[in-house]
């Protein structure tokens, strides 16, 4: 496949592209193979034209046509029922982009629609003005506005003057963001000068957590009897097993577990011993089957006496259900040391909905306040989030507080099963709330452990395609870390800007970290030879300290959140940022910088400078005098 | 096992409500809950004990003269010349001094000196140049309780003014000539502009309906030169029965995130706070955008003008933003135009109809506005929540009464102290370490998002939970930065002075290493002050399932041996502590354990989980 053949139109000059809360730009509008490119029009002096648009197709998750067969360049004003955002831009001219409603079809073509025959339907009709276009008189002066919805949830319109070309841009568009092949996305493309290929991929992150672990305990081995991926294809080639049970106990473990993903450490909690197991659901099946290797290899894990939990984010309806398909849960009579706990957690397309239904509930400026925390509670977000925190808080007391071991896992264990382990790790171990802890935790829990990021964020909340695997568990992990990073705003070292740039990262990026559904599928497609790291970007010195949290002080305690409902905020920063402006709050933000920093450098800078000056020159004049 | 000791101090007057609950084996509950949002449950071993406490409270709770009150005992040890300096601290003729009035357009009238014309009015009261003493009179017969337009705030840059009044005498028909010249000449005093608006702030069913019983709202008819806007908000009773039903959600016990919403929702609180932000949005918006004057009422003017009025100067006006300008601000536009504070706070016995939460609302409008604006305020969180546990307290002055000529009568400054001068004596506890005189966010009016702007108005959880210990953020930012700001202000202090130092030792030919040595301290001191702030904690109640095992979680622990120990009031604190919302009440070791001064040892119920019944206020 050529990039070349989708693409209709490279290139349509005039183009008017306006952005809720920034004023309206016109320029020339350039389709390449990854991105959409928009740059103004030069000045009549001859200055470069500046570029104002810098879109990865990627992420381009909805694409809306809007025709108008009008002498008109310019559609009639939009109702501008959003006219008071604009007020910290004084420079804006245009109305700001309405908030479109998604709801009604019968004017949006959207991109499961097929684009031609239906647009004398949408568009009105109105004589075209004589002076029309000389290339065809039946479409002169016509026009149409695309409406570009992002996965980052910014949402873009664009006037384009000519019918064809709108059609055109649209479709390449259309065609450009749903190429599904891994190895066509941009990551492949893309080559930072700052940057070399192979820096930034963490070499072997779960080795790395084998090798602080074996300072502490010999009851743990790394094993490779995944090194060709044969035993289990969602998970990376070693995985942390215990020491006394051999390859051969895992192999047939591993048959009785769905995926494969027989049960292997996440977490050591040093302070006790204690550690957090995940695994796929065991393939109990209709007929109750059992697996004396699965039963031997739990077992290993606990002394005799000793009791651990096995916290099941299904619930137990559902867990008993699963068995009809072959799945299950592991019965008592089988693992007599383990005690099951349900704690239901909402995945797949319930949670895709949610996330749908509170992106539509934000957008929708003719909620009053009377409606709109009924509406917030009907899109059931802020509940996710409270459950998966709750069920984190769980595990993380079990291991804590009860000096127990856990097992975490839901059916084919990498979706609820990682938010958990993951934020079980963030509240009780203060090493993974650095920066670099995070990203190491991020590689371990959630990259490696084979969440099927392809499939889960192939769509964000805007799509109009069929959903199918699209779920934002990554999305409620991030928004559970933001929920912790504000009830203790001294204890993570990084800041939101953080949590926003791995959201946007996940769903389209330049990188190739969070491309492909597991590690199989990476080597395969050579993500680690042939793209750039996120993480090498997020560590040049400049990008990492947009994404530090100033107020940071390490804090070697466990951070249990409270998940009461007063606790629980929507996540304004994700949520609006598209929406409203945050200008007032970036710039506490700035003064809080300023306030920190100046602590630290300024009187330290100025000290040494003037120090340095009045020690090697006595006669500079001091302080006093001057 | 360990034994926490709890000291909990509550003033009598801020017990909103005490409830004797059925006895168990433990004893006999008894439910206090106060008017700052403190719930306290008192398990008391003989039902005997327990009715003679409730007996007590209850008749402490609701003196009936204003003797009885707090304030007449309180003493503070300040010697009768700080009395009244503090009395002075703020000082309205001044405040309308800095507005530029008296001028060519205001003058001060005199028509209200001895309360002749309106007795719930101050004595100085400001009114267009043009309006003579026969104008006031004359439309002060038209105005419910004899409440005329006077002036509430003037913006010099335009002359555009906002005045408040109650509502017209005007039924269907009825009209009143000096009314309408009085109008006219607020209008006048504006010449830059031809028409002026003016707000009701009730609903027009309330307006209309108000019209039967003579009352009503001005028909724009006959008032030349009048736009005529209803904002709606409701009424004290509207808003009494809705903080009910939010504090039923907040009392709840583990509540899901559907009822908690839904609950909230129901409450229609935030649907209210935010009627009263638009309309006090609107109102800054025609003064500071159209250059038009407001005359704004609501049926007697004390309630939602008052807040109307305050918020819209507070958009306004940067001078209001700051401490001394907020404390103008509330004795301008509360306390001097008779927003009558015994009836709404209930500090003596009275009609319980009569209470309502009209000024935690315009306080929790400040707060809103805090939150989008966070380097806009000279104060913090800690200075809005003192204020409304004062106005509840009694312990000062201030509050006392439903107007300024009760007040007088009682000789209040003879007699109690003032808070504003506790408040500003104490500043720096409240200053905002955002805040900074040169920066821009706190210039001019202040614009508020408006649609879609719905999420802007959150749940106040540091008000309304503020004594809930589970509930996080309990680290405080606001603390942190200013020992931050503290300590960068000290150093550069010591610097200078190390730098003079200096400069004296090279003329002796010494070298400066003692300031090298003090500059390297000082990341350590930095890392100390904010691990003081990483506080332990103590997970919550996660599940119920691991109960079944043995092991106990020290929370348990903690609650099932914790002693509650009611200490009477201890009428020498001159501060109520107020710091349970701090970041200080967290950590079991943090609980300081005071030996009771007075009153006995009442072994507490195990109060389960339940922290919202059994709170414990650290001192």
């Amino acid at each position: 496949m050529e990039f070349s053949e989708l693409i209709k139109t490279a290139t349509v000059e005039s183009v008017l592209l306006s952005c809720a809360g920034q004023p309206a730009v016109k320029g020339t509008l350039c389709i390449t193979s990854h991105h959409l490119l928009l740059s103004s029009c030069p000045g009549g002096d001859g200055q470069p034209s500046a570029v104002e648009l810098w879109l990865l197709i990627r992420n381009v998750d909805a694409v809306e046509k809007r025709l108008v067969l009008s002498h008109r360049p310019v559609p009639p004003s939009v109702p501008s029922s959003m006219g008071v955002i604009p007020r910290c831009h004084p420079g804006t001219a245009e109305p700001p982009l309405p908030p479109l409603p998604r709801g009604p079809r019968q004017w949006a073509l959207t991109s499961s629609s097929p684009p031609c025959p239906r647009v004398q339907n949408v568009g009105w009709y109105q004589p075209p003005r004589s002076s029309g276009s000389p290339r065809d008189n039946r479409l002169a002066g016509s026009s149409g506005t695309i409406t570009l919805r992002c996965k980052d949830l910014k949402v873009l319109q664009l006037e384009i003057p000519g019918m064809e070309e709108c059609l055109n841009i649209a479709s390449s568009i259309e065609a450009l963001s749903s190429v599904d092949s891994v190895m066509m996305m941009y990551p492949f493309f893309h080559r930072p000068q700052s940057l070399r290929l192979e820096e930034g991929w963490p070499l072997l992150p779960v080795e790395q957590y084998f090798q602080q672990l074996a300072l502490q305990t010999t009851q743990w081995r790394l094993s490779d009897v995944n090194r060709d991926f044969a035993v289990c294809p969602t998970y990376p080639p070693a995985v942390i097993v215990p020491a006394a049970v051999s390859e051969e106990t895992l192999r047939r473990a591993a048959r009785f577990r769905q995926g494969g993903r027989f049960p292997v450490l996440s977490y050591y909690h040093s302070r006790n011993g204690t550690v957090m197991l995940r695994s796929g659901q065991p393939l109990t099946g209709p007929n109750r089957k059992r697996c004396a290797e699965d039963e031997m290899l739990l077992g290993s894990v606990l002394d005799d006496g000793e009791r651990g939990f096995i916290i099941d984010t299904r619930s137990a309806q559902a867990a008993k259900q699963a068995r009809m398909t072959g799945g299950g849960t592991e019965p008592k009579s089988s693992y007599p040391q383990w005690k099951r706990l349900h704690r239901p957690l909402e995945r797949g397309r319930p949670l895709q909905e949610s996330f749908i239904k509170l992106v539509e509930a934000c957008n929708d400026a003719s909620l009053g306040m009377d409606r709109w925390l009924g509406r917030l509670e009907s899109c059931r977000w802020l509940s996710h989030v409270k459950a998966a925190l709750s069920t984190a808080c769980l595990a993380a007391q079990c291991l804590d507080r009860e000096e127990s071991s856990v097992l975490v896992h839901g059916a084919e264990g990498t979706d609820t099963t990682l938010l958990v382990t993951a934020l079980a790790q963030l509240i009780l171990e203060p090493g993974c709330r650095t920066l670099k802890g995070f990203q190491g935790l991020l590689e371990r829990e959630w990259i490696q452990a084979g969440h099927p990021f392809h499939l889960r964020c192939a769509h964000s909340a805007y799509s109009h395609a069929r959903l199918k695997q699209e779920a934002p568990l990554f999305l409620l992990f991030l928004d559970c870390v933001w929920q912790l990073s504000r009830q203790f705003p001294f204890s993570l070292e990084f800041s939101e800007g953080l949590l926003l740039t791995l959201f946007d990262n996940a769903y389209a990026s330049d990188y190739g970290t969070f491309l492909c559904n597991n590690e199989k599928e990476r080597c395969l497609c050579k993500v680690k030879e042939s793209t750039h790291s996120l993480w090498a970007w997020l560590d040049q010195p400049e990008e990492r300290k947009k994404y530090l949290n100033p107020l940071y002080s390490p804090n070697p305690l466990v951070i249990w959140p409270s998940v009461e409902p007063q606790s629980i905020q929507l996540w304004q920063g994700l949520f609006f940022r598209w929406i409203r402006s945050s200008q007032y709050l970036d710039e506490a933000w700035a003064e809080i910088w300023r306030l920190v920093e100046g602590s630290n450098t300024a009187v330290k800078e100025s000290t040494e400078s003037r120090l340095s000056r009045s020690l090697s020159d006595p006669t500079a004049p001091t302080e006093n005098e001057r | 096992m360990l034994v926490h000791l709890f000291t909990i101090q509550v003033l009598h007057s801020q017990i909103s409500s005490i409830e004797k609950q059925a006895t168990t084996a433990t004893g006999c509950p008894l439910l206090i809950r106060c008017k700052n949002f403190q719930v306290i449950q008192l398990v008391i071993p003989q039902e005997r004990d327990c009715h003679d406490v409730y007996i007590s409270l209850i008749r402490l709770a609701r003196p009936v003269k204003y003797e009885e009150l707090y304030c007449f005992s309180f003493n503070p040890k300040l010697d009768k010349e700080e009395r009244e300096k503090g009395w002075k601290l703020v000082n309205l003729s001044e405040e309308y001094n800095r507005m530029g009035i008296p001028n060519s357009y205001w003058q001060i009238s005199d028509v209200n000196r001895e309360y002749g014309v309106c007795d719930s009015y101050p004595t100085e009261v400001y009114v267009p140049k043009s309006a003579t003493a026969h104008i006031i009179v004359g439309s002060s017969k038209f105005r419910s309780r004899r409440r005329f337009p006077a002036l509430s705030y003037y913006c010099k840059d335009n002359n555009a003014s906002i005045c408040r009044s109650s509502q017209p005498l005007s039924g269907f028909s009825a009209r009143c000539l000096e009314d309408e010249q009085m109008l006219q000449a607020i209008r006048k005093a504006n010449p830059g502009s031809d028409f002026i608006y003016v707000v009701d702030t009730r609903p027009k069913l309330n307006a209309m309906a108000n019209r039967a019983a003579g009352k009503g709202y001005e028909n724009e008819d006959n008032y030349s030169n009048i736009k005529f806007q209803f904002i709606g908000i409701e009424n004290i009773h509207v808003m009494r029965n809705s903080l009910q039903k939010m504090l039923e959600v907040c009392e709840m016990k583990s509540p899901s995130m559907s009822d908690f919403l839904w609950g909230l929702e129901n409450s229609g609180w935030l649907k209210h706070i935010k009627a009263i932000m638009d309309a006090g949005i609107f109102i800054a918006k025609a003064v500071a955008e159209e250059g038009v004057s407001v005359l704004v009422h609501c049926s007697d003017g004390w309630d939602r003008t008052a807040q109307v009025c305050s918020v819209a100067s507070l958009l306004l006006d940067p001078h209001y933003r700051t401490m001394k300008g907020f404390m103008v601000l509330i004795e301008k536009d509360w306390v001097s135009f008779g927003h009558k504070f015994n009836h709404r706070y209930g500090n003596l016995d009275g009609d319980p109809k009569e209470i309502s939460p009209v000024i935690d609302q315009f306080i929790e409008c400040v707060w809103q506005l805090m939150e989008q604006f966070p380097c806009a305020f000279e104060f913090n969180e800690r200075f809005l929540i003192h204020i409304q546990h004062h106005i509840y307290s009694c312990q000062f002055g201030n509050f006392l009464c439903n107007s300024q000529k009760e007040r007088r009568e009682l000789k209040i400054q003879e007699r109690t102290y003032s808070l504003w001068a506790h408040l500003w004596k104490n500043r720096a506890d409240y200053l905002n370490p955002l805040y900074r005189p040169d920066h821009r966010q706190i210039w001019g009016t202040l614009h508020p998002q408006m649609a879609p702007c719905n999420f802007l108005y959150k749940f106040w959880s540091g008000m309304y939970n503020r004594f809930e210990k589970g509930l996080h953020p309990r680290q405080s930012v606001t603390d942190y930065l200013m020992a931050v700001k503290e300590e960068t202000q000290q150093l550069e202090e010591e610097l200078a002075v190390l730098g003079e130092r200096l400069a004296n030792l090279q003329k002796l030919q010494l070298n400066g290493n003692k300031v090298k040595s003090k500059q390297q301290d000082r990341s350590k001191e930095l890392a100390l002050s904010a691990s003081s702030n990483s506080l332990a904690n103590t997970p919550q109640e996660y599940s119920n399932d691991l109960k079944s095992f043995p092991s106990r979680s020290p929370s348990q622990g903690d609650e099932e041996d914790s002693a509650l120990i009611l200490t009477q009031d201890n009428l020498k604190s001159s501060d109520p502590d107020l710091s349970a919302n701090s970041d200080q009440e967290s950590g079991v070791e943090d609980l300081s354990c005071r030996s009771p001064s007075a009153g006995g040892c009442l072994p507490s119920e195990d109060s389960g989980k339940d922290s919202d019944e059994a709170v414990c206020l650290a001192v």
